[in-house]
């Protein structure tokens, strides 16, 4: 008869060390030849209520696959307290995000980008916004969404800030929408 | 034809809807409205409805019946027609689309539009969601774009660029020739499309990076003009002028510096002027310090120059921004290993940050905190710690508690300072540490000799105080299993002793083993304490029995296994007993990996994390009791009386070495009869890999004319072939 205590399981393996997200802090300085994506991935415009008010996509992504993302920020970001800081992590994306009156602002960047520059990106979208429908607000928004795109198209493109200036960008936007009425107006007279 | 903004008249109606079943009805019958006036010549409605289909997107809703709207309308010589249809276009299409190939020619005609508003268009769409054989086909025209046009086009001509670079690298060297004359432009917007653009040539090629390393000094003198320039409103953001394109230069700098001595030293006057004369009271200013702290740390800086940008960092941890804190942080984990004194000489701020109120910052705060701990501050370092502990977020605890873990063993000054901080540990947030701390305690426990009085004294304090916490409970059972004796005694030099009986020793045990709080490892390590409890204590030994007889019956096959195998131990084997009792030998540490079952580990086993097989069970476990005795039993001039029952113990006091391996073959018999006229073999297979030289120490317990006999052989010479 054998007596032999051991423990009855099988062949032990040490645990796994948990990674925790916080290891992306450790990316060393690397040489990004080889680095293909986007800078920035993506930008969105959310209610408090997650309802989405603007979308824009820097990559080309599968529908469905940009509504989990976007289900992913909305959840992530409306779960923030109130005074957290602006920044999070998400898979291998730094999230940016502010919150303007009813409307959170958030932007995916590559985990090489500058976070503070990014909220200050967000920042001049708001500006330009205010500065064209004159106080702002989320209704605006919602019912002149085509010109909330004219203008970050002004702004942005391709995911990388196109014009530093206030004034030109806003400059652009008139003379387009002058085309625009311009084009209306014509179209709206009787032909003879 | 309807004027105005009927998509308003729309909004309104889908936005009055009540319930998500009245969206869907308005969204319906709003959509079959819209397929029909596309299917409708063209009355001048398109772009309205094509707008209305936009905003039923974004709510959710498909919409791919638009796409070929977006087609026709992008193909209309209408601005207002073209600007929804390619409005359209970047929401509904991208390059996996079909229909997409079929703007390829409207953009390519838009692009040399008379109009700049119309090429705008054409550029934003071309550099949102052009495919690589859209970019491929219209890159030469970007590339004319770039060197003869206005700058209102031109800046959109070099971001076109860029995402051509990103989708077909190669096409790179055709804008290369173009970028370096583009920064010679005076116009912001131009300039830093120009730096984006390089930043990507010189990302993507090494030969291109070499180029543009000449271009160094310009790229000083235009930052230069940035930074000490006057108030220019254009471009001002918080005192700052054009911090975009700051970020943007300094970080080609810090690609064309890096790994390269020249480049570097051109830059550092630069960056230590960009360091010095940034105010970063402001995001806008930070944003630029931030930069130029990366750019600083990632080229060859002078050593001055690097501290200082250590102390921005050390600066910006007292920012009531908690951003810049974040980012401070952040900017820190990076350079802990490479900068350490300096980080450092900061430690105190960070160590402050883990009380933040922000988990994010928290977060950070512990990372740094774990990276910054060495032999010279790990008292006060662990203190700060343990306090954090204490009052830290759910979800940093069990990452907490193992970086504890890991500091501690590392940089502990003193046994008892590294028992005290697991215990602390274990008490504060025992149910969030990994499994292997319980069996890594234990063998830390059994090598501090001196302070086994110590240890089982505190630990039977905690258990009294609370069970709930399982790992801690498990060790504390052992630990009276082992060192009961020295509770009892009621002296202890390193601390208060407890006046305590037999009794209330063993009711703390079986308070264990009866709660429901306890898992069902935690109840085999108080019943293996309780019996282990029978070899030290005197009076109370058939409370003990009585125990292991009722937990005979229990409903759990392992408790009831082990109550069995101690009953039998009680009953036919009691002789034995205190020799499977006695105290352990200190453990050694073992590697992963060790298989168990077969083998006789002499070492402790590293357990397959799961809850059920916590077993510290196995430090018992290196003693087995076979039936059966070994050849060398009868040495010459020793005879045996008539009829023994011979038993082999093989004890651990010798315990082989990690790498050998043991397994015992069943004996021929259980019995040698007298007179040498007989005798029992029993096989053992050693695997011996390693070939350590081997020593075997056997006991053996007989019982020759009902007298109880002992016998301990070394075996010092194995046959070579052993090793």
């Amino acid at each position: 008869m054998l007596f032999i205590y051991p423990s009855l399981c099988p062949t032990v393996r040490p645990t796994m060390p948990q990674v925790p997200e916080i290891s992306m802090a450790l990316l060393p300085f690397i040489n990004n030849y080889t680095h293909l994506q986007c800078k920035m991935r993506f930008l969105l415009l959310f209610s408090r209520q997650g309802k989405l008010r603007l979308q824009k996509w820097f990559t080309p992504i599968p529908e469905r696959e940009k509504k989990k993302i976007t289900r992913d920020m909305t959840t992530m970001v409306l779960a923030r307290k109130p005074r957290s800081c602006n920044f999070l992590h998400w898979k291998d994306l730094k999230i940016v995000y502010k919150r303007y009156a009813s409307l959170y602002f958030c932007c995916g960047l590559d985990a090489e980008e500058n976070e503070l520059l990014a909220l200050e990106m967000l920042h001049r979208y708001v500006e330009l916004l205010d500065k064209y429908f004159g106080n702002v607000c989320e209704l605006d928004i919602i019912f002149n969404f085509e010109k909330a795109y004219f203008i970050l198209d002004e702004f942005l493109l391709g995911g990388e800030v196109q014009e530093t200036s206030k004034l030109v960008v806003a400059r652009s936007v008139e003379a387009s929408d002058m085309l625009q009425e311009t084009m209306e107006e014509y179209m709206s007279k009787p032909a003879f | 034809f309807p004027k105005g903004r009927s998509s308003s008249l729309m909004i309104r109606v889908i936005r009055g809807a009540r319930t998500q079943g009245e969206e869907r009805g308005v969204i319906q019958r709003e959509c079959a409205a819209i397929r029909a006036q596309f299917r409708q010549a063209d009355n001048g409605t398109r772009s309205h409805n094509l707008a209305k289909l936009l905003y039923v997107h974004m709510l959710g809703y498909p919409a791919h019946f638009g796409q070929m709207e977006c087609v026709r309308l992008i193909a209309s010589p209408r601005y207002n027609e073209k600007r929804v249809g390619y409005l359209g276009a970047m929401m509904l299409l991208d390059e996996k689309q079909d229909a997409s190939l079929l703007i390829t020619n409207s953009i390519k005609n838009d692009l040399s539009h008379s109009s700049q508003y119309v090429q705008s268009l054409a550029l934003c769409t071309l550099g949102c969601m052009g495919s690589a054989e859209m970019c491929r086909d219209l890159a030469p025209e970007i590339d004319r774009l770039l060197r003869a046009s206005n700058s209102y086009i031109k800046k959109k001509a070099a971001l076109c660029a860029v995402h051509i670079v990103r989708k077909v690298p190669e096409l790179g060297e055709l804008f290369t020739p173009a970028s370096r004359s583009l920064l010679s432009e005076k116009n912001h917007g131009v300039l830093h499309g120009a730096v984006v653009l390089i930043t990507e040539l010189c990302e993507r090629n090494p030969e291109t990076l070499e180029q543009f390393r000449k271009a160094v000094p310009e790229l000083v003198q235009i930052m230069k003009g940035l930074v000490m320039s006057g108030y220019s409103p254009e471009h001002n953001v918080a005192g700052i002028s054009d911090p975009f394109l700051q970020v943007r230069i300094l970080r080609l700098l810090r690609i064309l510096g890096r790994n390269n001595e020249t480049a570097s030293d051109a830059v550092n006057d630069l960056l230590a002027q960009v360091a010095t004369n940034t105010d970063s009271s402001k995001t806008a200013g930070s944003a630029v310090l931030y930069e130029t702290v990366l750019t600083v740390m990632d080229i060859k800086s002078e050593s001055g120059l690097r501290v200082l940008a250590v102390n921005i960092l050390g600066r910006f941890l007292l920012n009531n921004d908690r951003n810049i804190r974040y980012i401070s942080m952040t900017s820190l984990q990076k350079i802990v290993q490479t900068d350490h004194n300096a980080v450092q000489r900061h430690r105190g701020t960070i160590v402050d940050c883990l009380k933040d109120q922000d988990a994010s910052v928290k977060r950070r705060a512990l990372e740094l905190s774990l990276a910054l701990v060495s032999a010279v501050n790990i008292r006060s370092l662990m203190k700060e710690l343990l306090l954090f502990l204490s009052s830290c977020p759910p979800e940093l605890r069990a990452h907490t508690t193992s970086g504890i873990f890991n500091a501690a063993e590392r940089y502990a000054p003193s046994q008892r300072w590294h028992i005290d901080t697991i215990l602390h540990v274990l008490t504060t947030a025992g149910g969030d540490v990994r499994d292997e701390t319980v069996p890594n305690l234990i063998q830390l426990i059994t090598t501090a000799t001196e302070l086994h009085c110590y240890t089982v004294h505190k630990l039977y304090r905690a258990l009294i105080a609370d069970i709930s916490v399982q790992s801690l409970v498990q060790v504390a059972c052992w630990c009276i299993g082992e060192y009961g004796d020295l509770l009892l005694r009621g002296e202890c030099e390193e601390t208060e002793p407890v006046q305590v009986a037999e009794d209330d020793v063993l009711d703390a045990l079986e308070t264990v083993l009866q709660s429901h709080m306890s898992s069902p490892a935690t109840r085999g390590f108080a019943l293996t304490a309780t019996m282990k409890l029978s070899t030290r204590i005197t009076h109370n030994v058939d409370r003990i029995r009585s125990i292991v007889s009722i937990y005979g019956s229990c409903i759990d096959v392992e408790l009831q296994q082990r109550a069995v195998e101690y009953n039998a131990l009680f009953k036919k084997y009691d002789h034995m007993r205190a020799a499977v009792l006695e105290r352990m030998p200190v453990i050694d540490k073992s590697s992963p990996g060790h298989t168990n079952g077969e083998s006789a580990g002499g070492s402790i086993k590293e357990m397959e994390p799961t809850k059920r097989t916590q077993e510290v069970f196995s430090y018992l476990d290196m003693k087995y009791r076979l039936d059966a005795p070994l050849d060398h039993v009868t040495r010459p001039g020793k005879t045996l009386g008539p009829n023994y029952r011979l038993f082999m113990t093989f004890v651990s006091h010798s315990h082989p070495p990690q790498s050998v391996q043991l397994q015992m073959k069943a004996p021929s018999g259980d019995v040698i009869p007298a007179h040498g006229l007989g005798q029992v073999t029993q096989t053992v297979l050693l695997n011996n890999p390693n070939k350590v030289s081997l020593k075997m120490r056997v006991r053996v317990c007989y019982t020759s004319q009902d007298f109880v006999c002992q016998d301990t052989v070394q075996i010092d010479s194995f046959p070579s072939p052993a090793w």
